[in-house]
């Protein structure tokens, strides 16, 4: 069982890394945020197998803080480009 | 009873694997990036929710299993809107429909 | 299998480490160090630290990576006129040839540690009784070297006052970052207010859990601080302005009262932050109880950035 979940988290990294093509690729900034999405989520599978393989217990709270996390740089990135253009939420630098 | 539990763990993390396999195949081949950001939202969802399930006869107390769906429903939280915002921002910019 | 995921992994880190270095837009640089990032954050998982994987994956993936996007969207405009200052190949030559130097020489430093490395686990394993606390990082960190730690921590402080001496006069003790309005229906306001409260719970569990388990006060303000900048990046709160006295007063609190206990312990045990029989799990509670709060202010200050308005809203 051990062996069969390292597998498989070796297996989905490996899936994950070949969008990174993509990331390199791009065209866009938004297909890059969207690899490193892909990539988050694809880390936490892996976290998790990995972590039930070994039997470490915290690893759960790794998965956890990243599960948290993950899509903060999307919101940074979305956040960042709609205050260069008129969007949903304004930004005014005031003196 | 033990074997049922690993079979089952077998299945659902294959399967979660061939949607995180399906996922990464949408994001390099489709043609566009609203089409690619829906392929990502499938492995998302489904790849993750399915692996989950099949870890959850694989721990040993029941708030481990609590912490393993949180952990699915959080990746879902802000999969879901962050995706949402990315395809305003593709819209914004022109690229979309 | 584990070597083949091992060996994966260090092929993967390599070829984004390149990439990151490589990249010709700054965007691109940054997603790449963000996942690059994650990666590390399994590579420590392989190596069983713990505590460093939760450290690695709350900063690197997620505070990093917020203060690197933001920037590199914002210089987008500069790139142009930045890459026509590269400077000469051979400048870039000697930098690389510098660099690949340094790595080797590090890495035949780490080739030629002895079998088994010099290590002092064993000892801190074999006296960590004393201090009742069962994760042996939480040992070091609060009992044998709680000296590094309040160092650390004042080294924050200074940094935060560093970034805060960025600020234009007009702006001197004002907010910092731009004025963000909120949009009541929009998502991000949505998300601001449905993922802060689980995080909070899972920021003080983190922290709370550090005591036995990996885990502890850093891990747990870098979360909370994340929520915090969540929640301002919404526009459902506003950034204070960094004159404001609970503010300066929140953030020396952690360090003073970590120096009081160390004045106790010189006082009643004969060292500066010695503990005094007994008394080990309740100071060390103390200490990390005053430096939640001066942790996650030093880390979400330091992400908005240097004053840029004045005081009044």
């Amino acid at each position: 069982m051990a062996e069969f979940l390292v597998g498989a988290a070796a297996f989905i990294l490996g899936m994950v890394a070949l969008g990174l093509v993509r990331v390199l690729r791009g065209p866009g900034d938004a297909d890059r945020i969207m690899a490193a999405q892909l990539f988050g989520t694809g880390g936490i599978a892996a976290v998790l197998l990995l972590g039930t393989a070994t039997g470490e217990r915290a690893t759960l709270d790794v998965a956890l803080t990243l599960a948290l996390l993950a899509a903060f740089a999307a919101f940074a990135f979305v956040k960042a480009k709609l205050a260069q253009t008129p969007g949903e939420s304004r930004t005014a630098d005031s003196p | 009873m033990n074997l049922l539990l690993d079979l089952w763990t077998v299945v659902a993390v294959i399967t979660g694997a061939f949607f995180f396999f399906a996922g990464t195949v949408g994001l390099l081949r489709f043609p566009d990036s609203l089409t690619r950001l829906h392929a990502l939202s499938k492995a998302d969802n489904l790849g993750l929710g399915l692996v989950v399930l099949g870890l959850l006869p694989q721990m040993d107390s029941v708030s481990a299993g609590l912490k393993l769906v949180c952990i699915w429903l959080l990746v879902l939280l802000s999969g879901a809107t962050a995706s949402q915002w990315i395809a305003r921002t593709l819209r914004h910019s022109g690229s979309g429909p | 299998m584990i070597e083949v995921l091992n060996f994966g992994l260090a092929a993967l880190i390599l070829g984004l480490a390149v990439w990151a270095i490589v990249a010709r837009e700054a965007p691109a640089a940054v997603v790449g160090f963000i996942v690059y990032g994650l990666l590390l954050t399994l590579v420590w998982l392989q190596l069983r630290g713990i505590d460093v994987a939760l450290t690695e994956a709350a900063i690197g993936g997620g505070l990093t990576g917020v203060l690197l996007i933001s920037a590199a969207v914002r210089l987008r405009s500069t790139e142009s006129a930045f890459r026509a200052q590269r400077p000469a190949a051979s400048t870039r030559w000697l930098a690389a040839v510098l660099a690949a130097a340094v790595t080797g020489a590090l890495a035949i430093c780490v080739l030629a540690l002895p079998e088994p490395a010099p290590t002092l686990a064993p000892e801190v394993l074999a006296n960590m009784a004393v201090t009742e606390v069962e994760n042996p990082i939480t040992a070091v960190l609060l009992a044998f070297r709680a000296m590094d730690t309040l160092l650390e921590a004042i080294v924050l402080v200074f940094a935060l006052i560093g970034v805060w001496s960025l600020a234009p006069d007009l702006a001197w003790g004002g907010r910092p970052g731009p004025l963000q309005v909120a949009d009541p229906n929009g998502m991000l306001a949505y998300v601001a207010r449905v993922l802060p409260p689980i995080g909070i719970v899972a920021g003080i569990y983190i922290f709370w859990i550090g005591a036995d388990h990996p885990g502890g006060k850093f891990q747990g303000a870098t979360i909370l601080a994340a929520m915090w900048l969540l929640v301002m990046m919404a526009g459902l709160a506003d950034a204070p302005p960094v004159s404001r006295r609970w503010l300066r007063w929140l953030l020396v609190a952690g360090p003073l009262v970590f120096i009081a206990i160390g004045v106790v312990g010189a006082v009643t045990a004969n060292a500066f932050l010695a503990y005094p029989q007994g008394f080990a799990k309740p100071l060390i509670l103390a200490i990390e109880f005053a430096l939640m709060p001066t942790l996650t202010l030093v880390l979400g200050l330091m992400l908005l950035g240097a004053p840029r308005r004045g005081k009044s809203p």
